[in-house]
Formats: C-alpha cells, sequence, structure tokens
C-alpha cells in the first residue's frame, strides 16, 4: 500500500484534537477558556518534543530492536531499544515504514495527553500540565505503545500464550485513550474539586459548562479525526487493505451515532429534557469505543458497541461528580478511560476471530484491560503525586476564583463582554 | 486507603501476569485472570472510598474554619 493514505489519515488527527480542545474549553468556565485551548497547543508541542526525544526509542516498531526479559522460557517483550532522538532513523523509501509510525505516534500521544486537560480544567497550572505531559509522552505512553503496536508481550500473546491474535487495538481504545482516560483519573483525584464545587453539606454545585456551541462544534472536529487516527492505526499496525478502511469509517460514524443517540435518549428519560453536553460526551465516548475494533467488526456490532457506551456515559459522569467527590468538568474520566475500556473489551466480544478463538481472544482483551487498570493508572498516580509534592499541581485559592486566563495568562478569553459578579462578592 | 487501593490494583495484575506463565488450560486461565481483574476492582473500590474519605474531611474542615471565622468567607 501507497504511504500517502495512512499519511493522509495521520493528517487528520489534529482535528480529534482540536475538537477535545473546544469540547474541554466549552465544558469549562468562561474565565478559564483560553487557558484551555493553549494547555492543548502545549501538550500536543511538549508532545512531539518529547517523544521524538526518548519516546520513539522506548515505543519501537514490530521488528525493531527492544529489549525482552525471559521467564519460565517465555520471552517478554518489554521496552524497544532504539536509539535516542530518532538517531540514524531513515527518511528514504527503505525506511518510510518506520517514520510513518513515528509520525502517527507523535500525533496519537499528542492526543492522549490532550485528554487529562478536561479532567483539570479550571485548576491545572500550565507549567505543572507541561511536565506531567512530559513524563506521559516520555514513559508512559511508549511503555504501553510498545506492548501493543510495537511487537510487546501483549501483541504477542497470541504467540507465547496462544491467546487469540494477541491484544486487539487498532484505534488505540487503549493505548490512547484508556491511557489518557486513566492519566485523567489521577489528576482529577490529586487535584481535587473546584472551590465551590461541592458545598460544606456535600452537595454538588452545577458548574456549567459557558459555550455548549464549542462543545458541540468540537464533537463534529472529533469525528474528523478519529476516522484518521482509526484508519492511520489500521493501516500502520494491523496492514489493513484500502477496502477495511471503508469499514473502519462507518464502524467509526456508527458508535459515535449510536452512542450519542443513547446518552441523548438516556437524559431525556432522567432528566425530561436531553443534555446536550452528556450527549457531546456520549458521541466522544462513542468514538473511543469504536477505536480498538473498528477493522474487525460488523457495522450491528459497531452500533451496539456505541449504544452501550454512550448509555453509560451520563451515569458514569454522575457517579464521579456526586457519589465519588471527583470534579471532572471534562467528563475524560468516563469518557475516555470508561469508553475506553469498555471499547478493549469489546473488540475481544465482537471482532471476527477464527473459529475457536473467541475465548482466547477475550482473554488477551482482558490480559490488556488488566494491564491498564493494574500498570497504567497506579503509575501514572504515583508519577503525577510525586510531581505535586515536589510542587503543587493546583493553582492557588485566588486562582481559582479569577480563573486561569487572568491568572496564568495575564488576559481573559472574552475581554469584552464578561464580568463575574461573584469575583466582587466578599470571601 | 489509596496507596493500599494501588497496591491491590499491582497485585491483581501480578495474578494476571502469573495466572499467564504458570497455567496451561484456558479454563484456569481465565479462572485466574478473572480472579485477578476481581482484585483490581477491589482496589479501585479502595481508592474510590479514599477519595470521599478525604474529600468529606475536607469540606468539614473547611466548614469547622468558616464557624471558627463567623461566617462565609470569613478566614481570608
Amino acid at each position: 500500500m501507497s504511504l500517502l493514505l495512512p499519511l493522509f489519515a495521520i493528517m487528520l488527527i489534529p482535528f480529534a484534537a482540536a475538537g477535545l480542545g473546544l469540547i474541554h474549553a466549552g465544558l469549562g468556565r468562561s474565565r478559564s477558556a483560553a487557558h484551555a485551548l493553549l494547555a492543548t497547543l502545549c501538550v500536543l508541542a511538549v508532545t512531539a518534543i518529547v517523544f521524538i526525544l526518548v519516546g520513539f526509542a522506548w515505543t519501537g516498531y514490530n521488528g525493531g530492536r527492544s529489549y525482552s526479559a525471559i521467564t519460565a522460557g517465555v520471552a517478554w517483550n518489554w521496552i524497544g531499544a532504539g536509539p535516542y532522538m530518532i538517531g540514524g532513523a531513515g527518511f528514504d523509501d527503505a525506511s518510510a515504514p518506520v517514520a510513518i509510525r513515528l509520525c502517527f505516534h507523535i500525533f496519537a500521544v499528542g492526543l492522549a495527553g490532550v485528554i487529562a486537560i478536561g479532567a483539570g480544567a479550571d485548576r491545572w497550572r500550565l507549567g505543572a500540565i507541561c511536565i506531567s505531559t512530559a513524563i506521559f509522552a516520555g514513559i508512559l505512553y511508549p511503555l504501553f505503545a510498545h506492548w501493543v503496536w510495537g511487537g510487546g508481550w501483549l501483541a504477542q500473546l497470541g504467540v507465547t500464550f496462544g491467546l487469540g491474535s494477541g491484544m486487539i487495538d487498532a484505534g488505540g481504545s487503549a493505548v490512547v485513550q484508556s491511557t489518557g482516560g486513566l492519566t485523567a483519573l489521577a489528576i482529577a483525584c490529586l487535584l481535587g474539586p473546584r472551590r465551590g464545587k461541592y458545598g460544606a453539606d456535600g452537595m454538588a454545585t452545577a458548574i456549567p459548562g459557558h459555550n455548549i456551541v464549542l462543545v458541540l462544534f468540537g464533537c463534529i472536529l472529533a469525528l474528523v479525526g478519529w476516522t484518521g487516527l482509526n484508519s492511520a492505526g489500521v493501516m500502520i499496525f494491523y496492514a489493513a487493505s484500502s477496502g477495511r478502511i471503508v469499514l473502519v469509517v462507518i464502524d467509526t460514524l456508527l458508535a459515535a451515532s449510536a452512542a450519542a443517540l443513547a446518552a441523548l435518549a438516556v437524559t431525556r428519560f432522567r432528566f425530561g429534557k436531553p443534555d446536550a453536553t452528556l450527549t457531546a460526551n456520549g458521541w466522544v465516548a462513542g468514538l473511543v469505543a469504536s477505536s480498538a475494533g473498528c477493522a474487525f467488526l460488523a457495522p450491528s456490532a459497531a452500533i451496539f458497541i456505541g449504544l452501550i457506551a454512550g448509555g453509560v456515559v451520563p451515569y458514569a459522569v454522575e457517579l464521579f461528580e456526586l457519589k465519588l467527590f471527583v470534579d471532572d468538568p471534562g467528563g475524560s474520566i468516563s469518557v475516555h478511560a470508561g469508553a475506553g475500556l469498555w471499547g478493549t473489551l469489546a473488540a475481544g466480544l465482537f471482532a471476527a476471530v477464527a473459529p475457536g478463538m473467541r475465548g482466547p481472544q477475550i482473554l488477551a482483551q482482558l490480559v490488556g484491560v488488566s494491564t491498564l487498570l493494574g500498570f497504567v493508572l497506579p503509575v501514572a498516580y504515583g508519577a503525577n503525586w510525586l510531581l505535586h509534592k515536589i510542587g503543587s499541581q493546583r493553582v492557588d485559592r485566588d486562582g481559582d476564583y479569577q480563573g486561569m486566563d487572568i491568572r496564568e495568562l495575564g488576559a481573559g478569553a472574552y475581554p469584552e463582554f464578561v464580568v463575574h459578579s461573584d469575583e466582587f462578592v466578599p470571601r | 486507603m489509596k496507596l493500599a487501593g494501588c497496591l491491590l490494583l499491582l497485585s491483581g495484575w501480578m495474578i494476571v501476569l502469573v495466572a499467564l506463565v504458570l497455567l496451561p488450560g484456558l479454563a484456569a486461565r481465565a479462572a485466574f485472570i478473572g480472579a485477578g481483574i476481581a482484585v483490581e476492582i477491589l482496589g479501585l473500590a479502595l481508592i474510590a472510598r479514599g477519595q470521599v474519605n478525604q474529600e468529606k474531611q475536607a469540606q468539614a474542615l473547611t466548614q469547622s474554619i468558616r464557624g471558627m471565622s463567623g461566617g462565609f468567607g470569613g478566614f481570608r
């Protein structure tokens, strides 16, 4: 296959990052809107540079140099061993298959890094975002991406332990979405809720998103980006034919559509009217859940996966906000971690596999889910806890009230018409 | 409590890895992988419990400070 098609698909991925950036900005307060989008830009910049410096060396690629640990006669390929700063990488025709992987990862890790901004909106300092993201792009993402997409031990589960085709994750439900979503969970827990989110009696106060138009437009942009992300992943890591890409695009759209309608129906049923923000969350949850198995699913399966993802998201958002006191303005945890884990498992449940391989394939996907919960989450939490101890990742009390725009950037996103009356309330 | 939860997450993952290496049969592996994930869910529940307790303590502290200083926001 020509490399032009994967390259074109890769170039669509920034639309997904832009979509998430708009969603996070719109779901946050107006006084932090510019900060949210600047943070998105900074995350894309930091991830690109850090990934080039060290990330790709550890991510590696199938057939590339790597380190393996031998246990009970089984080789556990656990980390790439390429040169740092992509030393020795060529960009001629012979090296193009490696270069296209590098290109894909740079954009994918950027998208994964953007996810946590939604959970830390309105209170996560810009400097802390950059440092935390550097750790994510330099250590966490490369390790897990190597395991799944770089010929690592999760990809080899089929060969080493007879578990189907090994862990399947065509578009990154696990590698991109779940790693980002679980990091978002760690960030939200460490930062604590926004001031005023919970009253003295423990009741949650609604802090509505300031611009739903941005949120909904972000959803459309995200669809464009996701078709690129899923298509590129399938072409690069699973050598799919051009015809298969059409199925990827259709499955991606169907999952998102079903999820949005499910979220809309659930909120309509529960609250009497459809909730635009939760429907937007449902749409993105469908995109997230579609990623893992998008190339191997029948359209009806994609619809079912989307229905579950979108139907569960409103309840998950409510669980985190009302029961667990986890303030996640962008819904990143429910959407990316929750739907990502579901999508990873659903790929095992519904993807086309060889006869008799359904059980082993489900087990392979469960091992992947277990690795996300048992390795990625503790490491993300531990690394960010350490950062938080060294220097608070959270803005100070005044910044909470002023908003991140004034506090960190010195100017608001809407200087001409926004007046926050509560800024002048004695406190 | 959160630390214990994180340790349970790691423990569950270790159970899954050990099951892959030591158990040859699909059924036995499935059972132990399920057990490992169950341990991880316990870990998540413990982390959630720790999070709820921590936030409730923070709210109680805020309330008591407000009470001492004679009204909303008097501590500032």
